[in-house]
């Protein structure tokens, strides 16, 4: 087990009322499983995913990420947690755009004072994304495509125990969601990370082993996909 | 994380945005250039004291009093081993038969080698004029009437020959010797001019060279209260070192406060400039957080590229001050007794570099502390906003530490704490007001929004209260230059305006004294043969306090228990009497008594504030020395004196009846209806009555002005920096922030509208932006300048509106220039660019 979200809401309050966004939400995620989070827009896939990853915290209930109980974790000590055993991939890429994207690749790596394998894995994995002859460019050189597999090769590069998508291929056109969904898959094999991705994509959700359905912040369904 | 990563990482992320802060550097750049560059000038300033004061003061031991100095202590003098010389001066006259006019001078009768340090500067080189009958006289008297050397000039009864110009006026300031202008004779000469009577104002000196062994300062020291309390002075070089060491202190305190507005504005561009930068970090400070660098980790990332900039910036600074202290003697030029020699100060750049990079790293801490509190979560919610206005502990320890280092050096800076303590407290009003009055201008704008306004018109007012908008720092910056400035305008325009109206509608215009008492009919006959109305008629009678209250003034001195504080028992009396107050006085408290009979006890009026220093009241006793004769009189009451019109005033006024006999000397005021007359008037009266002085209100206010214009010029020079930085401020926040207003600019554009209509509501904006800021400055400036005017300079409060809208407008232009030439370049830009660089 590799994450456990326990009885998990979430309620956003404002001066006259309160929203809840995810309700008692439960679940357990094993290690090496992929599973797909899907839903409507606005079903609250994102904060629930923010919330597993350490990025936000939870109302009610608690998540037990990798062994650590987020809730009584301070902010510093998340970001450790996240650095040595997250991996994480964006709808908008969310590259440095002061960084070239060799250096977007080490980084995760450079944080955890590994500053001497950064560079080697990184080319590695930026030739495994098929990106090995533009390492020197700058995100606003590359194209929606090249720029999710260059966040790819970053999401790996420090080999994380448990990897989170949230809309991946969401603002690509459906060619290159193909190739980057392919990559995706294939990395994590051969990395043999758990990964979870949040989409509102079925095509992709079917690409998993299991699929959990969200519907008004409640889960409705939360079955395996024969393959 | 290790230091080598966070400063490369430093690195990384500064490398594409650097240009941005290259602005936001240059405004710290002036403001530390300003610092270095008065310190630096006042450090050579002081350094030169030393090696002049010797030459400003000419002697070693110079003794002075406004009487001629007794035997007994003429042999104090001369038991010194010294060489003498001595020198008597008075304010008087002078007549130029060959040009017809005349002139208030001042007449210096020099005796003996005086100055033994430093020379006069003449033309020609060493002009005898202690020889018989010969004038040396002020260069700039002698430009103003064409008068030339050999040329005749009348003191007193006597004629002299112009021997040569005086080029500089020795041992003091150049300022207001316009007013007196120096004209130098011989000593033996002074008796022929009959300008010397009993009673009249004269400053006897006597100059000592002495032998080397003989130490100045120590015997000073020892005889010092001897000498005052028979009232004289002695002075040293030293002690002239102290004298000067003081006055410059004081101006370049009052350069160095300039100096730190400057940096403070300076500062707020900082702010403003990083606050904008980490806005557009936002994103990148996300992702550094969701990859698990904690919060510490990218505020130091961050802080070392802000921290490197000031460093940088404050180096340029410090090296282009040392530079431009080269030019301030030039400004300063007419305030400065010698020339000084400018070298390089480590100190001042040394304190320039701490001062600034401590006040620029502290300013730059408001918005960088904010960093840590970045959430990563918006790497999932682009608009996800933190939590607002929550309370940090470490945001307010900084606000204190800046409130405090401003005080500190404000303190170092004055040596008084209350003063440092006045002065933060007047920042922190100003800025107060000028956030204060940003935040209720979004506030108003958004509450009581015009919705059926034109679309321009709509645009440009939210561009007020949107997000990144520049409402607060503009205003600020811009406010507080615009308070500077108008600050300055008010105060010198008042000071030049109460001294013109003393002479405005009915008002006395000139006054005649030094009229002996056989002169007095004739002269008032002169006055009316002009049709001019005598105005006031006074007698003036000098005479020596000799004691008061039941004790000599001796006894008094002697005295550790007295209360009487010593400049007013050592003040000379100057006393006239009359049948009743005049009318600019009032009475405070007793009654006044016009006339006393002989065998009568005599009831005197005394000012108020003198009163009050020499510590006696309603009643008591105070016995006079009438020039050998003993008057004992009462204090029958006490006025409150007012110094606002152009009159004599006197602190003691007898009743008729007690004075007459005296000798005395008479004062005529009078109303000169034009410039002509004043000078025709003038002359006739020289030409009869040598010995009596005219001073009109025309010539002191032409001297005043011309004061006022140097120092104006001075102060405008160092408020220059200031408007220059808030400039620099200003074009640095609106270019930082083009960058957000890009996209916007391509939205509109892309959905029809031309680049008229975006020229347009940018100038609405900027529009807006410089006329509230610089009506907010304006507002600042009348509150400082009406309490300055009420409570330090104690003059009438008035204004005069023009300068003030030449100001406003001046400054809404060039503020609507600034923001409409950074916005052409987002309006010329093609939108297929913008859009890639902002991906
Ligand atoms: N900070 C917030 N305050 C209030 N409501 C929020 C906030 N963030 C998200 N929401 C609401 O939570 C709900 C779920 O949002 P989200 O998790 O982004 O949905 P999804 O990713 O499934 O489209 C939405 O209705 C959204 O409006
Ligand atoms: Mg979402």
């Amino acid at each position: 087990m590799i994450l456990e979200v326990n009885d998990v809401s979430k309620v956003y309050k404002s001066v006259n009322r309160s929203l809840t966004v995810l309700d008692e939400v439960n679940f357990v995620v094993e290690k090496g499983e992929t599973v797909a989070i899907v839903g409507a827009s606005g079903s609250g896939k994102t904060t629930l995913l923010g919330l597993c990853a350490g990025l936000d915290v939870s109302s009610f209930g608690n998540i037990n990420l990798a062994g650590h109980n987020l809730n009584n974790k301070t902010e510093n000590e998340k970001a450790s947690i996240r650095n040595k055993h997250i991996g994480f991939i964006f709808q908008n890429f969310q590259l440095l755009p002061t960084l070239t994207a060799l250096e977007n690749v080490m980084l995760p790596l450079e944080l955890q004072d590994r500053a001497k394998e950064a560079g080697p894995k990184a080319k590695e994995l930026l030739e495994r994304v098929g990106l090995g002859d533009r390492m020197d460019h700058y995100p606003n050189q590359l194209s929606g495509g090249e720029q999710q597999r260059v966040s790819l090769a970053r999401a790996f590069s420090n080999t994380p125990e448990i990897l989170f998508a949230d809309e991946p291929t969401g603002n690509l056109d459906d060619e290159t969601s193909v190739v980057v969904e392919k990559l995706l898959f294939d990395l994590n094999k051969e990395h043999n990370t758990t990964l979870v991705i949040v989409t509102h994509d079925m095509e992709l959700a079917q690409k998993t082993s299991r699929i959990i359905r969200l519907k008004g912040g409640k889960i409705i369904s939360d079955e395996k996909v024969n393959a | 994380m290790k230091l080598g990563l966070l400063l490369k990482n430093a690195f990384r992320d500064s490398r594409r945005d650097r240009s941005k802060l290259v602005l936001f550097m240059s405004s710290i750049v002036l403001g530390v250039a300003a610092l270095v560059a008065i310190n630096s000038f006042n450090y050579n300033l002081v350094n030169d004291i030393d090696n002049q004061a010797k030459s400003l003061l000419g002697a070693d031991l110079v003794f002075e009093s406004n009487k001629p100095f007794q035997e007994d202590w003429i042999k104090v003098m001369d038991s010194i081993p010294a060489e003498k010389a001595s020198e008597v001066a008075l304010l008087s006259m002078a007549y130029l038969p060959q040009q017809s006019q005349s002139q208030f001078v001042r007449i210096k009768a020099l005796g003996g080698g005086f100055p033994f340090y430093g020379k006069l500067l003449t033309e020609p080189e060493n002009v005898d004029f202690q020889k018989e009958k010969t004038a040396l006289v002020d260069d700039g008297m002698m430009l103003q009437y064409s008068a030339e050397i050999g040329d005749s000039i009348k003191l007193g009864q006597e004629t002299f020959v112009i021997g040569g110009r005086l080029k500089n006026a020795f041992g003091s300031v150049d300022l207001g010797s316009g007013f007196a202008p120096t004209v130098y004779i011989g000593r033996e000469s002074l008796a022929a001019t009959e300008l010397i009577q009993p009673g009249s104002l004269v400053d006897y000196s006597i100059f000592l060279k002495t032998a080397d062994d003989f130490n100045p300062d120590e015997w000073r020291d020892s005889k010092r209260d001897d000498f005052r309390d028979n009232g004289m002075r002695i002075q040293t070089v030293e002690g002239q070192k102290e004298n000067l060491q003081q006055a410059f202190s004081s101006l370049n305190n009052f350069l160095n406060l300039i100096a730190l507005v400057s940096l403070l504005l300076a500062c707020i561009g900082v702010a403003s400039s990083v606050l904008i930068y980490v806005k557009n970090k936002v994103k990148s400070i996300a992702i550094f957080r969701c990859l698990g660098m904690n919060g510490n980790e990218a505020f130091l990332i961050y802080f070392i590229q802000i921290f490197v900039l000031s460093l940088v910036s404050v180096l340029i600074g410090a090296a282009i001050g040392s530079g431009i202290q080269m030019l301030l003697p030039i400004v300063f030029d007419s305030f400065l007794p010698y020339e000084v020699d400018m070298n390089m100060s480590w100190r001042a750049i040394g304190e320039g570099i701490l001062v600034g990079s401590v006040i620029t790293l502290l300013f730059a801490l408001v918005p960088l502390i904010r960093i840590r509190n970045i959430s990563p979560l918006r790497t999932l919610r682009s608009s996800y906003e933190e939590e607002q206005g929550k309370f940090d502990r470490l945001e307010w320890g900084i606000y204190a530490l800046i409130i405090l280092s401003i005080f500190g050096f404000l303190w170092s800076l004055t040596g008084n704490i209350k003063d440092a303590g006045m002065f933060t407290g007047g920042l922190l009003v100003a800025f107060g007001i000028l956030f204060g009055v940003a935040k209720l201008i979004t506030f108003i704008v958004r509450k009581f929004f015009p919705r059926n306004w034109n679309f321009i018109f709509r645009q440009g007012l939210s561009n007020l209260y949107r997000p990144n908008n520049q409402t607060r720092t503009l205003i600020v910056s811009i406010g507080l230059g615009t308070a500077i400035l108008t600050t300055l305008f008010i105060i010198q325009g008042l000071i030049l305006g109460n001294v013109g109206a003393m002479g405005a509608g009915n008002q006395a215009n000139t006054i005649l004294f030094g009229i002996e008492t056989k002169q007095k009919d004739e002269l008032a006959e002169i006055t009316r043969n002009y049709d001019m109305p005598l105005m006031q008629e006074t007698p003036i009678i000098t005479m020596d306090l000799y004691g008061w209250k039941g004790k000599t003034k001796q006894e008094w001195l002697a005295d550790t228990t007295r209360t009487a504080r010593r400049w007013a028992i050592n003040r000379e009396a100057r006393v006239s009497y009359a049948d009743s107050i005049s009318k600019n006085d009032k009475i405070i408290a007793g009654e006044y008594t016009s006339r006393v009979e002989p065998g009568d006890s005599v009831f005197v009026s005394l000012g108020e504030s003198w009163a009050r220093s020499l510590d006696v009241d309603l009643g008591d006793e105070i016995v006079w020395n009438v020039q050998g004769a003993l008057i004992k009189t009462y204090v029958g009451s006490l006025r409150e004196i007012n110094f606002r019109s152009m009159d004599t005033r006197f602190f003691i006024l007898f009743p008729l009846g007690v004075l007459e006999e005296a000798p005395q000397f008479h004062v005529l005021v009078t109303k000169t209806p034009d410039a002509e007359t004043t000078a025709a008037y003038r002359n006739e009266v020289v030409q009869k009555f040598p010995n009596v002085s005219i001073i009109d209100l025309g010539s002191i206010l032409v001297t005043l002005n011309d004061i006022l214009s140097k120092l104006s010029y001075a102060i405008q020079f160092m408020a220059g920096f200031s408007i220059l930085i808030g400039l620099i401020v200003l074009i640095s926040s609106l270019f930082l922030s083009k960058y957000q207003r890009i996209n916007e600019s391509v939205l509109m554009r892309t959905l029809g509208a031309v680049k008229k209509q975006i020229l347009r509501i940018n100038m609405v904006e900027y529009g807006l932006l410089g006329a509230l800021s610089s009506l907010t400055g304006i507002f600042i400036a009348l509150l400082s300048s009406f309490l300055l005017v009420k409570f330090v300079f104690e003059l009438e409060f008035a204004i005069s509106w023009l300068p003030i809208l030449v100001i406003f407008i001046l400054v809404t232009l060039i503020t609507i220039l600034i923001g409409l030439a950074n916005s052409r370049e987002v309006v010329n830009k093609p939108p297929l660019e913008i859009l890639r660089n902002n991906g």
